[in-house]
This record gives C-alpha cells, sequence and structure tokens, in this order.
C-alpha cells in the first residue's frame, strides 16, 4: 500500500471574476497560504504538480509560469489533466510521490482562469469534452445536455422533480454565503432556482456551476515529514480513481454514473470500510455538483444512500448539517464555482479544513468520526476520483 | 472555433453519417456506433461496417436552449439517447412539436435532415435524425 500521506498545509484563493491577476499570480494566492500553513518554503518543496485544463487562458504550459512565480523552479514539475476532475488527479499524482517513497513533500496546485475568454467559446471548450466530432459538432449535444439526459433518465426511473433538483442548489447557495471564498455568497430560494431559464431541459441556469477563475494548494508530506511539521495532520486514507468511455452512447447506464462508482468501491476497500450504507463513516463530504443532478447522483454513486433515494435526501434536508450526512458546505461547485482544474485540490484543501474545525461560522460540521469523502469527475463521467481524508493515522 | 463542418471530412464520414453504419467485431459480436478500426470493448482488428437498425426507443431525451455560436438560429434543439437494441446513439430528435410528447420508451425512426448550411460555399450538410414513429390505429 506504500507509505502513509498526509495533508500539512492547505491554500485557497477567492473564487470569481479574477481579471485582476494572471494565472500564475492567482496561483501564488493558494501557494503562500500552504506554504504558511504548513510551516515550509519553497526549497523545502520536492515535487510539484499542476492540475490545470486551458484552453480559454493565455498560458499553454502553466506550470512552469506558475512554479517560476512561486520560487519552485528547479522541482520535478507536472502538469495534469483529468477534465473536471483534474485536481483530484495532481493531488493523487503528489500522493503518490510521497506514499512510493519518491519524495517527502509534494505540492498539488490546481489553477483555472476561465474568464480569459468570453463565455461563449469557454461553453463550446466544454462542449467539445467526450468524443467532439460525434457528440458535439454534427448534434450540437452540449455539455448541459449530455448531464441533461442523466437527468431526464433519473427522473422518468425515479420519480424526482425538478423542484427536487433545485433543492441542491438552494442548499449550496446557502453554504456558500457563509465562505467568503466562494464566487457566489447569496441564498436563493425555490421560485429563483424555478424561473431561471432553462439551458438544457430539465437543467435550468441555477442548476449549473459557474464558469469560474481560481486556484488551491495543498502540500502533502510522509508520516516522518509530518510528525516533525505539525500535530495535526490530515491523513489521505485513500484514493480511488477510474475511467468512462469517451462516448456517453457507450455507457450502461443513465441514472448515475459508473466511473464514479468504481472509483468509490475503489477508496472504500483500500481505506477498509463497506461500501454500502457509507454516510455514517463520514462527518462530512464534497461531491461534484457541476450539475445539481450530479450532486444527487453522487449519493448514489458513493453509496450514502440506495439507487433512486438520492433525490430524498436533499429533498429532506438529510444533506445540511445536523442530518445524515453534510454535502458540500463549502457551496459547491455551484456556489463556490467551478475553476476547472483548481476544483479538486479545493475539495481536498475544505475537507482538511472542517476535519480541523477551521470551516468558517455557519457551514462547520460537527466533527465525530473524523473522517471526510471527497468525490470529483471529469467530464460527463469520463474520469472519477474519490478521496478518503481523516484525522486517524491510516490503519497498516 | 464554431460550429462549422469541414466538406472533406463529411464527405470521408458520409458512410457512416448518412447510411449509419455502425461496427460491428467479429471477434466479440458487439455493434458500436461511431464505428472505429478497433473494438472498444476487446480490442479485435476485425470489424465489418454494418447498417444498424434506424428504429430504437428513447433511453433520455433534452431540449437544449443554449445553442454554440454558428447554430443558435436552431435553438431549441431536440436530443435523444437511443436504444438501437444492437447499440445506442445519441441523436438529434426532429418533427417535435410538443416537448411535453416526448417520453421515456418512446419509439423514433432515422430520418435524414438538414442540419448545417456552409457559410462560404452554400453547401447544405444533412445527418440521420430521429422522429417519433407515429402509431397506426
Amino acid at each position: 500500500m506504500g507509505r502513509k500521506v498526509a495533508v500539512v498545509g492547505i491554500g485557497h484563493s477567492k473564487f470569481g471574476v479574477r481579471n485582476d491577476v494572471n494565472i500564475a499570480e492567482l496561483a501564488w494566492e493558494s501557494i503562500k497560504q500552504a506554504f504558511e500553513s504548513a510551516n515550509l518554503e519553497a526549497k523545502d518543496i520536492e515535487y510539484v504538480s499542476v492540475s490545470n485544463v486551458g484552453g480559454w487562458s493565455g498560458e499553454p504550459l502553466p506550470a512552469v509560469v506558475v512554479s517560476e512565480y512561486a520560487g519552485l523552479t528547479g522541482k520535478p514539475l507536472y502538469r495534469v489533466e483529468a477534465a473536471c476532475a483534474s485536481g483530484s488527479s495532481a493531488v493523487y499524482n503528489a500522493y503518490n510521490a510521497v506514499s512510493s517513497g519518491q519524495v517527502d513533500i509534494a505540492m498539488a496546485v490546481g489553477v483555472e482562469k476561465m474568464n480569459e475568454s468570453p463565455t461563449p467559446t469557454v461553453v463550446e471548450f466544454i462542449g467539445r469534452a467526450g468524443n467532439y466530432f460525434w457528440e458535439f459538432e454534427n448534434f450540437g449535444l452540449t455539455f448541459p445536455g449530455y448531464y441533461a439526459l442523466y437527468a431526464t433518465a433519473y427522473m422518468s426511473k425515479y420519480g424526482a422533480t425538478e423542484e427536487d433538483l433545485c433543492q441542491v442548489a438552494i442548499k449550496n447557495h446557502y453554504y456558500a454565503s457563509f465562505n467568503p471564498k466562494a464566487q457566489f455568497q447569496r441564498k436563493i430560494d425555490l421560485p429563483t432556482c424555478m424561473n431561471s431559464r432553462y439551458i438544457a431541459w430539465p437543467l435550468k441556469l441555477f442548476d449549473a456551476s459557474p464558469i469560474t477563475d481560481g486556484s488551491a494548494a495543498v502540500i502533502l508530506a510522509s508520516e516522518e515529514v509530518a510528525k516533525k511539521l505539525t500535530d495535526s495532520p490530515v491523513w489521505i486514507h485513500s484514493v480511488g480513481a477510474a475511467s468512462g468511455s469517451a462516448n456517453l452512447s457507450k455507457r450502461n447506464d443513465f441514472t448515475g454514473l459508473e466511473a464514479a462508482n468504481i472509483a468509490a468501491k475503489m477508496a472504500y476497500k483500500k481505506a477498509g470500510l463497506e461500501s454500502e450504507n457509507t454516510a455514517k463513516f463520514f462527518d462530512v463530504a464534497e461531491v461534484h455538483d457541476c450539475f445539481t443532478i450530479a450532486e444527487i447522483m453522487a449519493y448514489e454513486d458513493l453509496g450514502f444512500v440506495k439507487r433512486g433515494e438520492g433525490y430524498k435526501l436533499v429533498k429532506e434536508g438529510q444533506t445540511y448539517i445536523g442530518g445524515l450526512i453534510p454535502v458540500n458546505l463549502s457551496g459547491g461547485l455551484k456556489a463556490k464555482g467551478h475553476p476547472i482544474g483548481a476544483t479538486g485540490v479545493s475539495m481536498v484543501a475544505e475537507l482538511s479544513k472542517q476535519l480541523l474545525n477551521k470551516a468558517d461560522k455557519g457551514r462547520q460540521a460537527t466533527i465525530k468520526n473524523g473522517r471526510a469523502i471527497a468525490h470529483n469527475v471529469g467530464g460527463t463521467g469520463h474520469y472519477a476520483y474519490v478521496t478518503i481524508l481523516g484525522l486517524d493515522k491510516p490503519k497498516d | 472555433m464554431s460550429m462549422d463542418l469541414s466538406i472533406s471530412r463529411f464527405w470521408r464520414k458520409k458512410e457512416i453519417i448518412y447510411k449509419l453504419n455502425g461496427a460491428k467485431c467479429k471477434s466479440c459480436g458487439k455493434v458500436h456506433y461511431p464505428p472505429k478500426n478497433a473494438c472498444p470493448y476487446c480490442g479485435s482488428r476485425e470489424l465489418e461496417l454494418v447498417e444498424l437498425p434506424r428504429r430504437g426507443k428513447l433511453i433520455s431525451y433534452t431540449t437544449i436552449y443554449a445553442i454554440p455560436e454558428g447554430a443558435r438560429h436552431q435553438s431549441p434543439i431536440y436530443y435523444g439517447l437511443i436504444d438501437l437494441g444492437v447499440t445506442k446513439i445519441t441523436a438529434e430528435l426532429t418533427d417535435i412539436v410538443n416537448a411535453n410528447s416526448l417520453k421515456k420508451d418512446m419509439e423514433v425512426e432515422a430520418t435524414l435532415r438538414k442540419t448545417q448550411e456552409d457559410r462560404d460555399a452554400g453547401l447544405i450538410y444533412y445527418v440521420l435524425k430521429f422522429r417519433p414513429v407515429l402509431v397506426q390505429k
């Protein structure tokens, strides 16, 4: 299984429209905080993994620009990409470097500047995800369109309604209102969501995550080094990773994301946890709510509840603080924002904060089990990463 | 970037686009669309083009309102994920009078329709779209 790995430093920029900084400055906001929280300097870092999808922003090789600005020139450096799950792939990449014994201290940085291109260009870029010639160019299937196909299939199978989907948006906007780093710090009500215009029926504007600039960073360390650095390490208990077919039409099921389910089972197995009825293991979760339907499918793909019961969780308020399992207390992709390459790193940073009781007032989960779970999806289920974090040192 | 299509590429793919040809793997028997030179299921390179059934059932559907530039005048586009029995396909739905008429398991059939016009040469591109099968009573 390799060596034990802990999160020893975290950083998170303000998410939103960040035309005030360039990509290196934006990444530095998070890197600087991560250095400070870990009590480390650039010279201590032995490995750097930068996640960025790009295309819409000016720097085609962002990793070198980011690392030079942060004083990390000379270190082993990677730019990794797994669509919207790029951030988790960077964390996994850095985790593997430490776990394998290659290095003792590694850093994962996620950064994205989507607002450098006009919105239609960004929407088109995202629409080309998958097998673009066959699903986008000839046929005009947009990215929200893919998730709309999942939403329609889910709703017609289980009876969930558009109101139920909106409950996800309402919850995530509610918690984002307590998060100063979030893009949208305002609450919304049901009519606001229900009356917003359709993008791809049954999905409306308020079912969708926004176009966001932002960054996040985490510093990972081996057990030996972590002990010296901090009294409060957050351990990475396991990472599950999987992928799905390029063509949507090659998938078997359209009421859940198979790749996410495979990744979840892998993460549970590695962490020594059962893969059913799993909500009880965790105090808090961050899941990939690029669209509201995606959060509902995540509840089921992660095994919090049985198939077909995910929408009931949010309907009954069970994913608020005090419910079965609080989900997306950061505001999620929906309201915190979704700077594609930064999202997965942001999830790990956020959950580390939650576990250490350092989240902002109004959105701190009650920590009892000392365990948290991150679920990050790339594309429409093309990539999936599930990361389990905990306060207790993982068992041997 | 835009929604512009390439004339030469469209020509090369005409067997697939106009005839609804998929690829059948001679080794594992699976049929897939769009066709590739290697089977994505078993890796075999022994494949043959087969005409896919032109009728199928809707697994799921959506009405897309936010359309990329270049095709915005077509908004809204009805879109379906269709089970053809031997394989599944995503395609535009056409002849939809009322979006509420779309239902899971609804029978649809392929029909050749215009999709776009070339901006410079004026060439008209056709693709197979799917329309509801009218029930004879």
